[in-house]
């Protein structure tokens, strides 16, 4: 059973068609590509694999589970988290509190249980601050952990931001443009950065990206997208020798 | 031990001095009133600064669920505890003691499910409209009351001081000074222990980035389903205390201006900070009454040095143009409020070793 299969996926705002029969399917483990020029739709099919928006047509069945028309929380709590293109985090809650609120589809506790300070309560707070902490450790932001994310510079702020996606345990991770805004010293260690995470967490990625030198990379597969509708799609020695994708990014006028 | 067991000891303490200064005649009836309000205003502080504060959203309902509490506990105890129209008592006068906290939780609950209902229907709107939503809910509330004649309508709805009575003459303590405290206490602990659960961290999370927090797991609205649950059962909560201290309400208690007053506390206690609530709770309470004294004062004082012509006096009407202007100060001055976001501990760590914030 695949891990992700996304069939047919459109969507219409009004009059205007920004995604239009988007396919793709992951086995899981990969680490795919998604990439298109501005305004293609790429962050509108983003949105609608991660429920926040319903795609007009077409089907995602994640894990065995449809998915298409489920709250995005729902959605996150089978399995599938994401960054944003902007980064989103709470910026006046400390790093630590960014890490452990992502943590609401585990927490195994109900508002009563708040109020009254059961054991299971106890109990998972306990859980919920080392998995937090864990995760930290494990991207080296352990000292970074009562900071606000607004201090911090903004490489840090997009790795906290891909900490707090991974902290919802998630099978598919999906980053919108982790490198926009970044320096080229930053980019590379973004690199590392996805490149270790896919291994460690052995998850799938899924991202969307700008910049060649990161998708060329790191993506296994790239689908390219245009007007909303797929142009091409191949490994990245084929994406980068199509001459559609060429024309797609360039234009079509000769110089 | 000593130092966890600090702030239990310090709130008997203070509870165990005005019970003491009430019953030895120090403290009138017209300063235990002061009193009593001022834990009132706590608790209705402290509840809205939950919704306006930590959740960023603009609820301007507060008296609306605060009538609802306030009708229905005196109901209860009205109905149960006296001879009323309603009929002979239904309880040994005894019993009000236990009779009494149960009708305010009742009142509270009944509050809360009003909650709900006003917040089923507003969850896809924010800011400006809940704004109206909430306005409309508490003139839907209070237009009902107007016009339930059984509970007397726009003339209001008395009997509960001899509900008092029967607490005080059972034993002799001054019973409303102890519920208002323990209200008081009791709202402040229970929201400080939601806000600091990882469960109740998620109201900030909406009130930051409500997309971020939907797609990061978050069940957006069911958090905010138990906040402005819990917000509103407590609103009620200190409406039940309120007419019980006055023996005597009346819709008109309980209007758009009721509402105005309790978000000025929370404003200028600073958003979200719970201990700026309690702040702004006692010092906009002994302001109100403060100024009682300080206008007739201030109207010899002027008189005396001839800034006022002598045909003109300082009325109490004046206290409208002070404490306005006092909050336009206070806006222009510090619009964060007095503590901002932040808490008590914040300031000062020392005092974390006393209380746990977690």
């Amino acid at each position: 059973m695949a891990l992700i299969d996304v069939d047919n996926l459109t969507m219409r705002f009004g009059g205007l068609t920004a995604v239009s029969e988007f396919s793709t399917r992951m086995e899981g483990g990969e680490l795919m590509g998604l990439i298109g020029p501005n305004g293609a739709g790429k962050t509108t099919v983003f949105n609608m694999v991660s429920g926040f928006y319903t795609p007009s047509e077409g089907r995602i069945v994640f894990d065995g589970t449809p998915t298409a028309g489920l709250k995005p929380h729902r959605v996150t709590t089978l399995g599938i988290s994401r960054t944003f293109q902007n980064i989103r985090l709470w910026h006046d809650l400390s790093v630590l509190d960014n890490i452990r609120i992502a943590q609401h589809s585990r927490m195994g506790y109900t508002s009563w249980d708040a109020f009254l300070r059961t054991r299971r309560f106890l109990d998972n707070e306990a859980r919920i601050d080392r998995t937090a902490l864990e995760l930290l450790e494990a991207l080296d932001l352990l000292r970074f952990k009562d900071e606000l994310p607004r201090n911090l510079p903004y490489g840090l702020q997009r790795k906290v931001e891909i900490a707090r996606a991974l902290s919802t345990k998630p099978k598919l991770l999906l980053l919108d443009e982790p490198a926009a805004g970044l320096n080229s010293a930053d980019v590379k260690g973004l690199i590392d950065l996805v490149r270790w995470i896919h291994k460690e967490f052995k998850i799938t990625i899924w991202m969307i990206e700008h910049q060649m030198t990161v998708v060329m990379s790191l993506c296994q597969y790239i689908q390219v997208i245009d007007f909303g509708r797929q142009i091409a799609a191949g490994t990245p020695e084929e994406i980068q020798k199509n001459p559609v994708v060429i024309k797609a990014y360039l234009g079509d006028d000769q110089i | 031990m000593l130092q966890r067991l600090s702030v239990p000891l310090v709130l008997l303490a203070s509870l165990a001095v005005c019970v003491g200064l009430s019953m030895g005649g120090v403290l009138d009836g017209y300063m235990q009133t002061v009193l009593m309000f001022v834990g009132i205003n706590v608790i209705l502080a402290t509840s809205l600064n939950l919704i306006n504060g930590n959740m960023g959203e603009f609820a301007c309902g507060h008296a609306g669920f605060m009538a609802v509490g306030a009708y229905v506990s005196s109901l209860l105890t009205v109905l149960f505890l006296t001879d009323s129209k309603f009929g002979p008592a239904l309880l040994p006068s005894g019993a009000a003691l236990w009779f009494f906290p149960l009708s305010l939780v009742v009142g509270g609950a009944a509050a809360a499910v009003t909650g709900l209902l006003v917040a089923l229907p507003s969850f896809r709107t924010r800011g400006d409209y809940l704004a109206i939503i909430t306005i409309a809910a508490s003139y839907i509330i209070k237009s009902s009351i107007e016009n339930i004649d059984t509970i007397g309508g726009a003339r209001g709805f008395m009997g509960m001081s001899r509900v008092v009575a029967a607490m005080n003459s059972t034993i002799d303590l001054p019973w409303m000074i102890i519920w208002t405290f323990a209200g008081a206490v009791f709202c402040v602990w229970i929201i400080q222990r939601y806000v600091s659960s990882t469960y109740g961290k998620g109201v900030m999370a909406i009130c930051q980035d409500e997309v971020a927090a939907e797609i990061m797991s978050v069940n957006t609205n069911r958090i905010k389903l138990v906040t402005f649950m819990l917000s509103s059962g407590l609103a009620g909560l200190a409406g039940g205390l309120m007419a019980h201290v006055l023996g005597y309400v009346n819709p008109g208690n309980f209007t758009i201006l009721k509402s105005t007053e309790i978000m000025v506390m929370v404003y200028m206690g600073g958003m979200g900070s719970i201990s700026g609530a309690v702040m702004a709770a006692f010092l906009i309470t002994f302001l109100m009454e403060g100024l009682r004294f300080i206008i007739p004062m201030l109207d010899t004082l002027l008189h005396a040095v001839w800034l006022l012509p002598d045909g003109y006096e300082l009325t109490q009407v004046w206290k409208w143009v002070i404490i306005p202007l006092l909050l336009i100060m206070l806006m222009m001055f510090r619009p964060e409020g007095i503590m901002g976001a932040r808490e008590l501990a914040d300031l000062f760590p020392r005092l974390r070793q006393y209380y746990k914030f977690k």
